[in-house]
């Protein structure tokens, strides 16, 4: 498997560290409540299908990537920056 | 007051001479990572060429020569290794003195590919790697920095506590294509 970085080019995965679910980019309010924490903190789902995930070019360029990823062909669709989004939204 | 001595990372372990190859230790002088804070790397940039007269390099490129070397080193970072970091930097970007954390060697000779082959997971064929590009990769298992500076030279970094792991896996690599004539 091989991740292409926006940065430094198609790279083989053993560069990159996965970190998990991209829902961490999403961080709820601080009085969303109980529920919502809950579920940001421990709910994931385990889908047979498309994934948004987030790895790190860890031996490369050390960016965080947004991996959208199929979990049963193993298709990567799209890679992007965390910095470009963070950017993008000031978060 | 201990009078400490100053020891350079490959001291005892280099040169290295095996077929066609040769590993010679580099001393870059100082060595400082300037990280441009959010938005500000082209002021970076331009404060960069106006104290050191070397182009901010784009991502995975080197600029300059020898004697002031600016290498990418990072998303967002560029590694400045020959002189003292110019105090103007500092208004715009994060600098880190590295200088000791680093250890350095060229690998020259003409089957050099050959040898980083059997280390780097990068193609560093001439047609993919030309002179003054640069990778932040594995070399190996460590992570490092890899960069073309000639026809037949490369410049390779690692941690200052990997040198003889470095070392160490050159000499394996260099024998494996020496052997095989």
């Amino acid at each position: 498997m091989r991740l292409s970085c926006p940065i430094c080019g198609v790279r083989d995965r053993r560069e990159f560290y996965y970190q998990g679910d991209a829902v961490a980019l999403e961080r709820p309010a601080p009085e969303a409540g109980q529920a919502v924490w809950d579920a940001y903190l421990h709910v994931r789902d385990n889908p047979a299908g498309s994934r948004r995930e987030l790895w790190q070019h860890e031996a490369g360029c050390g960016a965080w990537l947004v991996v959208e990823r199929h979990s049963g062909s193993h298709a990567v669709t799209s890679v992007s920056l965390v910095h470009d989004r963070a950017e993008e939204t000031g978060a | 007051m201990v009078d400490l001595t100053d020891r350079s990372p490959c001291a005892g372990s280099l040169p290295l001479r095996i077929g066609t190859l040769t590993v010679t230790e580099v001393e870059l002088g100082r060595l400082t990572t300037v990280s441009p804070f959010l938005g500000q790397r082209r002021l970076s940039a331009q404060r960069m060429e106006a104290a050191h007269g070397i182009p901010w390099p784009e991502p995975n490129r080197t600029t300059g020569t020898d004697a002031a070397r600016a290498i990418w080193f990072g998303h967002d970072t560029v590694l400045l290794a020959g002189p003292a970091a110019d105090p103007s930097l500092a208004q715009s970007a994060a600098l880190t003195d590295q200088s000791d954390a680093w250890a350095t060697m060229r690998v020259s000779g003409a089957g050099a590919e050959a040898v980083l082959a059997r280390l780097v997971p990068v193609d560093l064929r001439p047609a993919r790697f030309e002179e003054g590009h640069t990778a932040r990769t594995l070399i190996k298992q460590m992570t490092g920095s890899v960069t073309r500076t000639g026809p037949d030279v490369f410049l390779l970094m690692v941690f200052r506590s990997m040198a003889q792991t470095l070392v160490h896996d050159l000499t394996e690599a260099m024998e494996a294509v020496a052997a095989r004539g």
